[in-house]
């Protein structure tokens, strides 16, 4: 122990307390390592080679995320009725348990991986890459990533997604953007899903949700919809398909 | 509650780091932290005590400086400082802007010495 300061490190280096920078001269003088590397490095780095390997296939991977319950399921079923006979669809599945998700993608015939994360909050890249290695890429056009039902943790894990989709509930407070500034500020989209239920609500606006997302400095789009309403899902089904002729484009100009 | 594997991640590449320079104890680990990277640093602080044992930085200090949120206005040009739920433009109130800073989570240096463990603690 520091016999200067009372703190509990070793003899030798220069450190910090409140503010003020206490040297110590009773061991042998650290080498100073600057460097500037992100703590999540290996993350981005195997989140960089699914990026890649999917591009190659021309696979498009689009992040849910969501609080639990705000009907990331719900969606992708609506969405796999309306397009399974346009694009081959595939589903990664992230839960903390079960495969209950996993079973209703697969009841529409779809393929479906579960990525069962047991403690973990959310998925990271090396759980998609392992999933990724259960699926035939060359046979799917879409990929959604149905991450672990949180608005807080997946915001910060890459997962080589091309995209970010995240969905508030009309259920959920419009001010939710504001409370997860990290999640909402990452959304490509934002879907305000039930929104059936507008009608029976009066404390949910639209326009205050979209007011929250454009106070993060998101120009992202943000829709209405319900996955009980087709005709509210038609402004996603264009987003997506913009995101797909993004990535088969270039992948079929380079062939 | 991510910090933990945050926290596993940083000392895997605090390893990388030290044996890329030489090898040794890591005695200082310096962080820079904005409030958009959703790590909190407290929670991070906690994590490290208790996931550092065991490993090169098993002693090591670990220092966070917080980077403050510094927005840049792409209508007026002006760079303020802005709440995490609030990244409009000080000046203009604008909404269309750039973040400059404020969603760091990196490691900006170690401070590393060449002798070995000691064999226990006193």
């Amino acid at each position: 122990m520091c016999q200067e300061c009372g703190c509990a490190t070793g003899t030798g280096e220069v450190h910090v307390h409140d503010g003020h920078h206490h040297h110590h001269h009773h061991g042998p003088d650290p080498r100073s390592i600057e460097v500037v590397r992100d703590l999540l490095h290996a993350n981005d780095h195997a989140a960089a080679h699914n990026r890649e390997h999917m591009q190659r296939h021309g696979v498009v991977a689009i992040n849910l995320m969501s609080s639990p319950g705000a009907g990331k399921t719900a969606l992708l079923e609506a969405t796999i009725e309306a397009l399974q006979h346009r694009y081959r669809i595939a589903v990664v599945e992230g839960d903390l348990e079960t495969d209950n998700d996993a079973r209703r993608i697969r009841a529409k015939g779809v393929p479906a991986v579960q990525v069962t994360t047991g403690q973990t909050c959310h998925l990271d890249a090396g759980m998609v890459h392992q999933a990724l290695h259960q699926i035939d890429l060359d046979g799917v056009d879409l990929l959604f990533i149905e991450n672990v039902g949180n608005l807080v943790c997946p915001a910060g894990f890459d997962l080589g997604q091309h995209a970010n989709v995240v969905l508030l509930a009309t259920t959920e407070g419009d001010d939710k953007p504001a409370k997860y500034p990290v999640m909402f500020r990452a959304a490509d989209l934002v879907l305000l899903s039930k929104a059936d239920l507008l009608d029976v609500l009066d404390d949910f606006s639209p326009e205050k949700a979209e007011a929250n997302v454009r106070a993060l400095a998101n120009a992202a789009l943000v829709h209405a919809t319900s996955a009980k309403r087709q005709e509210t899902l038609v402004p996603w089904f264009d987003w997506l398909a913009a995101q797909v002729e993004a990535v088969k484009a270039p992948a079929q100009a380079a062939e | 509650m991510h910090e933990l594997a945050v926290c596993q991640s940083l000392l895997g590449e605090v390893a990388r780091i030290a044996a890329d320079n030489g090898g040794g104890r890591v005695t200082t680990i310096n962080l820079a932290i904005g409030p958009l990277s959703g790590v909190e640093a407290r929670l991070l602080e906690r994590a490290f005590t208790v996931a550092r044992a065991g490993t090169c930085a098993a002693e090591a200090e670990l220092v966070i400086a917080a980077m403050p949120i510094t927005v840049r206005c792409r209508t007026c040009g002006a760079v303020s400082e802005a709440p995490a739920n609030r990244l409009l433009c000080g000046a203009c109130d604008d909404w269309q802007v750039d973040l400059v800073s404020g969603a760091e989570l990196q490691i900006t240096s170690l401070a590393l010495v060449d002798e070995p463990m000691p064999a226990a603690a006193e």
